[in-house]
């Protein structure tokens, strides 16, 4: 009995971690994908400036708070605008980057199938 | 004929390279921060400078009139150098200043007071910077017109003389 009992708070202290060093993975995740607006060319992860550090504890704030990665985006997108954001969403704004890649894909394909496959 | 045309759509392509890329040649890389107005006022519950009372930012700025909120700090250099023009205003009642103190000791802040003067009605204590990104900052010093609610106008930077012509003409 004694250790089944050690064996279950052993397994409910590493799961609390487990837990723990999830929500830290997140933050990490948000903070690489958040431009630092007052660096050159830094994310908020990489930056040590005043304003990426108050975006750190912020973050980490919200995601104890219980908010998602993506209500989290749209904070920082509603306070600064699309540009705090690395990627992108699609929107009408947005279109030619995200479909100009896949276009020039799918022509450099037909080429490619035009010039060598139906050549032979 | 498909020869001449496929060269004179890679000529084409070769012109609207060369001149997208001459134009950014030119284009500055430094970045101009986005001034997004039209936001209402964020809502947070933060501790008030002097007496440390919780208060709601709401409840600052719930009378139908103009406030100037301005983020500064005892460490930052142009703060200093506006802060005689938030002292006209204030004495001259122009309009009511609340401040948001941004990653400040107490003491520091407090000195910078006593030596320059208050002019806020109430001061947002701010120790981990995290209210300032509430509002949209960047940093110190900023200043914002708030009208019922509503940030109509965004000073990034220190205010000067043709800026607080700008804020009278505003609020007249």
């Amino acid at each position: 009995m004694k250790l089944l009992k050690l064996f279950f708070i052993i397994f409910i202290i590493f799961s609390l971690n487990h837990l723990k060093a999830n929500n830290e993975n997140i933050k990490n995740d948000i903070t690489k994908n958040l431009r630092c607006l007052t660096c050159q060319g830094q994310s908020v992860y990489d930056s040590d400036s005043e304003f990426a550090n108050s975006i750190k504890i912020l973050v980490k704030k919200k995601l104890n708070e219980g908010l998602s990665k993506k209500q989290i985006y749209k904070f920082f997108k509603d306070k600064y605008g699309e540009w705090i954001l690395y990627e992108t969403e699609l929107n009408k704004n947005t279109y030619i980057l995200w479909l100009l890649p896949i276009l020039i894909f799918l022509i450099g394909g037909a080429i490619v199938f035009k010039n060598f496959i139906f050549k032979k | 004929m498909k020869n001449k045309l496929s060269s004179i759509l890679i000529t084409f392509a070769f012109v609207f390279v060369f001149v997208l890329f001459y134009k950014g040649l030119k284009n500055t890389n430094i970045y101009t921060p986005e001034k997004k107005i039209n936001n209402v006022v964020p809502l947070f519950t933060a501790d008030l400078f002097s007496t440390g009372k919780k208060v709601n930012s709401i409840e600052l700025f719930s009378a139908e009139k103009f406030y100037l909120l301005n983020i500064w700090s005892s460490w930052c250099v142009p703060c200093r150098q506006e802060h005689p023009l938030l002292m006209y205003l204030s004495k001259n009642k122009i309009v009511e200043i609340i401040g948001l103190n941004y990653k400040d000791k107490k003491i520091n802040a407090q000195s910078f007071l006593d030596e320059l003067g208050n002019p806020y009605k109430n001061i947002i204590f701010d120790k981990e910077g995290i209210y300032a990104i509430e509002w949209g900052a960047y940093g110190v010093p900023e200043t914002y017109l708030i009208h019922n609610g509503v940030i109509i106008k965004k000073y990034i930077g220190p205010l000067n003389e043709e800026l607080i012509k700008e804020i009278k003409s505003l609020i007249k």
